[in-house]
């Protein structure tokens, strides 16, 4: 009998919940880290094939949930993703401050958004990134040319929307309530 | 979509400025960044130490990561071999592939032989490798060809060492961590490695293309004497690669040179061999002493 009674106090609390404000700041910062280191494990690449990861998630963590992240959150976030990307140090920080403050620009114009403006949004500014990564590899002592990064283009415009849903995903994560009110 | 709600400033005084102040700090996280490039250009290894760090850092998980795929590679080739003509054949396969550049390592060695024969004062150069290591992760989103060599300082790899695998040439190291060092592969664009013929010794220099091929610009402008299916193998000129490495087999002719395949795709390579750089860089010239020559 006192077993079966702890079980039920075990059973779900259903109301009075909210969700971890650790967690729930701190989500988003970890996902586009981990999206910066994780390119670079998963295979050896003789050729850039793999997508911008780290600035696929920070773009769709931006479209999702503008405001979340400050704009300055390129600094610190552009700063991990330099020390793994394998560009010049710098590239990241300088690119993702000027696409953060380049989507709150173009929030602050189109404020009504559906899918198609938004991957449309994301897709020029991913070719952009990608494009100015080779300007300043090349001018970093590189001499790759254009058409290098031709399948890495298609490869991040099409993938895009999937590092959306996942960022939706961990959104949802991010927003369980588990945390017993007291 | 709707817009969220909570972005309008209004007329809050204090909203307004705090809108200013972080569209501000965005802006100054442009120009530090901006810095910090001109620093990295004019500098390349002034961020060696951060980058070396951050590797070793995630050593260990890159380490993981590299054990299952290479676990992942081993079972996608079992299943792919017993659906083609079995195991046996491909294990038969790899074995014709490692023989023939072994084949062409001999001609090199070979000719190589008969060259320094031709000098009275033989050499005896003994291969040491420094370490035998994994390469644990690249630089898979960047225009840019770097590897991640999980062996550092702690195994005695230093600055310019060659890496190899047993089918051919990878790279060389161009960072040291502690735990960790940071590979130049020989497909970035940056990578220039003179090389000659396995068969007769026409030189060129080898340069990658920053999309998975070489680039071979002959030395000798003229009549093109590359045919496809040519074993470039380097000659050692310039001291940091040993002579007579296999590297790339010429796969398509172009006017001045050749488009060349690499031999060992480091994406198939496992383990690789770190080994001591040829020769040391040469003594500075000494001040004409009475007696020498």
């Amino acid at each position: 009998m006192p077993l079966l009674s702890r079980t039920e106090s075990v059973v779900r609390q259903r109301i009075n919940r909210r969700p971890s404000r650790v967690l729930a700041s701190s989500l988003p910062w970890l996902s586009i880290m981990l999206g910066s280191v994780a390119p670079g494990w998963l295979l050896i690449a003789s050729a850039p094939v793999l997508p911008p990861l780290g600035f696929l998630m920070f773009l769709a963590w931006r479209q999702l949930r503008p405001g979340l992240m400050p704009i300055w959150a390129g600094l610190p976030l552009g700063l991990f993703d330099d020390l793994f990307s394998g560009q010049p140090f710098g590239t990241a920080v300088m690119l993702w401050s000027i696409c953060a403050i380049c989507l709150e620009v173009i929030e602050a114009r189109l404020p009504w958004r559906n899918f198609l403006t938004e991957w449309l949004v994301a897709i020029g500014l991913i070719i952009a990134y990608i494009v100015l990564c080779l300007g300043i590899s090349n001018i970093a002592g590189a001499a790759a040319p254009l058409r290098v990064i031709v399948p890495q283009v298609v490869i991040s415009v099409l993938s895009y929307p999937l590092v959306g849903r996942f960022v939706a995903l961990i959104d949802r994560l991010r927003l369980t309530p588990f945390m017993v009110l007291r | 979509m709707a817009p969220p709600a909570n972005r309008r400033s209004g007329f809050s005084r204090r909203a307004q400025y705090t809108t200013f102040f972080s569209y501000s700090a965005g802006v100054i996280g442009a120009v530090v960044g901006l810095v910090l490039l001109v620093v990295a250009i004019v500098n390349p290894s002034a961020f060696a130490v951060l980058r070396g760090a951050a590797a070793d850092v995630t050593e260990p998980a890159a380490q993981a990561s590299a054990g299952g795929r290479s676990a992942t590679k081993d079972f996608f080739g079992e299943v792919s071999g017993f659906f083609k003509t079995g195991s046996e054949h491909a294990r038969l396969e790899r074995e014709l592939a490692e023989a023939k550049v072994r084949l062409a390592e001999a001609q090199a060695t070979k000719d190589e032989n008969r060259r320094l024969k031709q000098l009275l004062d033989l050499r005896s150069d003994d291969v040491q490798p420094v370490a035998y290591a994994r390469l644990v992760g690249s630089t898979g989103a960047s225009t840019r060809r770097f590897a991640t060599l999980g062996a550092g300082a702690d195994r005695g790899v230093a600055k310019g060492m060659p890496i190899r695998s047993p089918l051919g040439l990878v790279g060389r190291v161009l960072e040291v961590g502690a735990s960790s060092s940071r590979v130049l592969l020989i497909t970035d664009t940056e990578s220039l490695v003179p090389v000659r013929r396995a068969r007769d010794g026409v030189s060129a220099f080898a340069q990658g293309q920053g999309d998975g091929t070489i680039r071979i610009r002959l030395v000798n402008l003229g009549l093109n004497p590359l045919r496809p299916g040519d074993v470039m193998v380097t000659t050692g000129s310039g001291g940091l690669y040993r002579p007579g490495t296999p590297m790339a087999v010429v796969t398509k002719l172009l006017r001045d040179g050749a488009i060349a395949r690499v031999l060992s795709n480091p994406s198939d390579t496992d383990y690789v061999t770190v080994e001591k750089a040829w020769a040391p860089a040469p003594p500075p010239p000494a001040e004409a002493r009475p007696g020498s020559e």
